[in-house]
């Protein structure tokens, strides 16, 4: 690690939890390196996760952190954020988390496009419970609640996101870092609800089960399987069946429910 | 002599608001359910012009994620439901304990279980309210039987939530969440307002969010934002703020948890006593219950007949010291209550077998009125 990103680690709790392979840290980085680079100030800087394994990135992140419920990390964070406006509020949280039992807070804070960034970490799998199919686990994959295939049809989160409100959507994967690394800085940014799918890997659950049950092998497939959203627009449904789509879905600007709330404030106190 | 406002009409659910103004609440997330919506409604007019915000939540749930976290963030934080939206908010409580964040929350009961009967009242969630959430923890409950009330106990579910950083429920029943009585609130002014602890960060040195720098088991709170990052979990935590499965860690929070309630029962625990002195049969009741067990008390009194009151305004810590302190000619405790005898059972053990325990009981969704107290202690009386 760069000396200079330390001071956004905290050091005596590494190493971390995730097994060998994981893309967890690779996110947990390219996030800390989209702080860095934005040079955002450190201690107005607030992040919220659920639970799994991608909400345990906070505990190593030198921040006013806050490890929630499951599911529950954007709930507590629109709280967090309406109370103290000032802070940049930041929530990582797992395609099982945000997608299934987080699902209805998600759709609900895209809505309000409240200013806060959500990254989620898509390893299509619930890690923490070891290996159970997600609502982003890809249809016909093999998982240990779904040994026959998987047949729950997966969401688009990223269209979800997008048909719900949100007004920055992107998708990355941790193939791809450096880019990853500029939709999360676009993300922060943002003023509105954002949101970087980061698509990673579990090369323990997911890929035991998928016949990827290397790092190199999960990383491999990112790379093949990744096709631009330019180049996604020319392709056909069919052609498009397992491939990851990646690049900016969407970048608008839309009232703020922050802002707006204070607007409210100041009409309730006679102001306007 | 305390100043008071001009004496107007005001539901429960309205002095709920405005207590929770007057104890400084700035936030408040909610649900609309029905007997408690008027709480919402009040809050989403009343805090924009103080300054304060309001938020309508997707769910029971985030409306309580939404509470710990503007809590965390510096503000003192309500929400308020009913039975279903109360089963709904226990997980996110049980963080609220275990992560020691001051908030209230509102339980304007109706009759259950599930649904039940929404739009009449109940006492049956006094059980949820002590043990909803899982696993080992202490909790504060308080009960008003008054609008006046609902007010002075709002504001004191506040306080008492600041200084010991848990949770605090206030638990109304629908009748004295829609009741409207003449009130007098007393001058902001003259209330006692507290705010919760912080650290004296020349003496510490480096901040231990979970540190009990004082001996009285209760950390002294940093918010968000104020300069010194820290991790919340709701996770078992050393003092560090950071997880641990360390046999010694795990006792020591969840010990230090029960002794910042447990070892202050005399400052949290609040009753009224009416004619227990000479008391042959004392009636144990709260909330809307305690009204009609006042009247009977009254009534019988005037007949000659030895009975007296305990009406309980704290109900969790149970006070166990009211009924201990029963004078020696008391035989029978009538425990009136809206439900099939919840508290009747707690009161019991609290007697340690001096007593003869009966149960005033009704579940159908009526109240129970003074003259089913009256029975119920003429019935004792003349079996004795």
């Amino acid at each position: 690690m760069r000396k200079s990103l330390e001071k956004y680690y905290r050091i005596d709790k590494l190493p971390h939890i995730w097994c060998p392979g994981c893309g967890n840290g690779i996110v947990t980085g390219a996030l800390v390196r989209a702080i860095d680079n934005l040079k955002l100030n450190k201690d107005k800087i607030c992040i919220v996760s659920g639970i799994g394994c991608s909400s345990r990135a906070p505990g190593y992140l030198n921040f006013n952190t806050l490890h929630t419920t499951h599911g529950r990390a954007l709930a507590f964070a629109t709280g967090i954020k309406l109370a103290r406006p000032e802070l940049k509020v930041i929530v990582l949280t797992g395609d099982g988390d945000c997608a299934a039992i987080g699902g209805n807070h998600f759709i609900h804070a895209c809505r309000r496009n409240i200013d806060i960034t959500t990254i989620v970490f898509n390893n299509n799998i619930y890690g923490m419970t070891s290996g159970q199919y997600s609502p982003l686990t890809p249809l016909g994959a093999y998982a240990t609640t779904a040994p026959y295939g998987n047949i729950d049809r997966n969401f688009d989160l990223c269209k979800l996101a997008e048909a719900a409100g949100a007004t920055y959507v992107a998708r990355g994967t941790v193939y791809h870092v450096p880019q990853l690394i500029k939709f999360i800085e676009k993300a922060l940014q943002h003023k509105g609800f954002s949101v970087v799918e980061a698509v990673s890997t579990c090369p323990t659950y997911f890929g035991r089960k998928n016949k990827l049950a290397s790092p190199v092998k999960m990383m491999e497939m990112l790379r093949d399987n990744s096709v631009t959203v330019k180049a996604a627009e020319k392709m056909s449904k069919e052609e498009l069946t397992n491939k990851i789509v990646i690049g900016e879905f969407l970048d608008v600007n839309a009232p703020e429910y922050v802002e707006e709330y204070m607007k409210i404030i100041k009409r309730a106190q006679g102001e306007e | 002599m305390t100043m008071t406002t001009k004496p107007r009409l005001m539901q429960g659910n309205e002095a709920c608001v405005e207590g929770a103004i007057v104890a400084g609440m700035r936030f408040y997330a909610g649900y609309p359910i029905t007997p408690s919506t008027e709480i919402a409604e009040l809050a989403a007019e009343k805090l924009p012009k103080v300054g304060g915000k309001f938020i309508q939540m997707e769910d029971e749930i985030a409306s309580m994620g939404a509470v710990i976290g503007a809590s965390l963030a510096g503000l003192k934080a309500m929400t308020a439901t009913s039975g279903p939206g109360f089963s709904l908010k226990q997980e996110n409580i049980g963080f609220a304990c275990i992560a020691e964040v001051p908030c209230v929350i509102v339980n304007v009961q109706r009759g259950g279980p599930s649904t039940g009967l929404p739009t009449l009242p109940a006492q049956g969630d006094v059980m949820q309210a002590r043990w909803g959430t899982h696993g080992d923890h202490p909790i504060i409950v308080l009960s008003p039987s008054y609008v006046r009330e609902v007010f002075d106990l709002t504001i004191r579910a506040f306080n008492l939530s600041e200084k010991y950083r848990i949770p605090c429920i206030l638990l109304m029943d629908e009748v004295v969440g829609h009741l409207r009585e003449k009130v007098e609130l007393p001058d902001p002014t003259t209330l006692k307002i507290i705010n919760r602890k912080k650290p004296d960060l020349s003496k510490i040195g480096h901040y231990n969010p979970y540190q009990d720098y004082d001996g009285d088991g209760i950390p002294p709170m940093v918010n968000f934002g104020d300069g010194i990052p820290y991790h919340v979990t709701g996770l078992i935590h050393d003092i560090t703020g950071f997880p641990s499965t360390k046999p010694e860690v795990t006792e020591h929070l969840i010990s230090r948890l029960m002794r910042k309630i447990y070892n202050n029962i005399d400052d949290i625990v609040e009753y009224e006593k009416f004619f227990t002195d000479d008391a042959e049969t004392v009636i144990v009741s709260f909330g809307s219950t305690a009204r009609s067990a006042i009247r009977a008390v009254k009534i019988l009194r005037k007949e000659g007949q030895k009975v007296g009151l305990i009406r309980l305004k704290t109900i969790w810590p149970f006070p166990r010291k009211a009924i201990q302190e029963l004078p020696s000619t008391t035989r029978n405790i009538i425990v009136a209550e809206m439900n099939f005898g919840q508290l009747r059972e707690v009161v019991e053990a609290a007697s340690r077998g001096r007593f003869d325990i009966i149960g005033l009981n009704k579940y159908n969704g009526e109240l129970i009125s003074p003259d089913e107290v009256i029975a119920k202690v003429r019935e004792v009386h003349k079996n004795a």
